[in-house]
């Protein structure tokens, strides 16, 4: 068994496949139209085409948002990416107007900041002291 | 001079709560526990978190505010200058005296 596909819901999918493309930098892999406006929408690491898809889901399911709000509330994300530097991650994305909820924090090895991915949901970026 | 204050202070969790809160103050929950966690291994529920920073609240050292739909908590250490009321610190430019 392996880990091939996971998946967020995103408020509106057009505003997250900007977010995730061209602020984070993912790439699009699969957009394939799912009638009613939805589209099956992945994105992947460019480094790694092949590697674990991220699912752009509508969040049209009413148990979605009194879930995400009571999340967001207390800063907790629900995704968690890698990245080589937090800090430089955090000054690039900042940069780009992005709203952090945690600023970088070193605790020991690792490193985490907690951003809003403007579609719903706070995101966790994690990298770990070589 | 309120109970709440004492007892707030009573516990080592909440005065390594309010120690994180003096590094940055404007935390939200999830940031509070990875410290608590991850810097001070303390294993504690997230519920048990809250119920901390609850006392906290009450006893004024730590207020909360919204900001859209994030919650962030802030430490206030107004509530400590009763405590320096009620028994007075001596001036730190008179001698200190000596007791016998």
């Amino acid at each position: 068994m392996r880990i091939h596909l996971t998946s967020v819901f995103v408020d509106d999918q057009a505003k997250a496949e900007h977010f995730y493309t061209e602020i984070l930098g993912f790439e699009k892999k699969h957009d394939i139209p799912l009638g009613e406006e939805a589209r099956w929408l992945t994105v992947v690491a460019p480094d790694e085409p092949d590697g674990t898809e991220l699912l752009l889901e509508p969040a049209g399911h009413p148990a979605v948002k009194p879930y995400r709000d009571a999340l967001v509330k207390d800063g907790i994300p629900l995704a968690q990416f890698a990245v080589t530097d937090v800090e430089a991650e955090y000054e690039r994305l900042h940069a780009l107007g992005v709203r952090f909820t945690q600023e970088p924090l070193a605790m020991g090895q690792v490193t985490t900041a907690v951003f809003d991915d403007t579609c719903g949901n706070l995101i966790q970026i994690a990298s770990q002291a070589q | 001079m309120a109970d709440d204050l004492f007892k707030a202070l009573a516990d080592p969790t909440r005065r390594t709560i309010l120690d994180e809160l003096t590094e940055k103050s404007g935390q939200t929950l999830f940031e509070i526990c990875s410290r608590l966690s991850m810097k001070h291994q303390l294993g504690i529920s997230r519920q048990a978190v809250s119920q901390h920073l609850a006392l906290l609240e009450a006893a004024g050292l730590v207020e909360t505010r919204r900001e859209g739909r994030y919650k962030f908590h802030d430490l206030n250490t107004a509530p400590l200058r009763r405590i320096a009321e009620r028994w007075p610190m001596p001036d730190p430019s008179e001698p200190e005296k000596r007791t016998p």
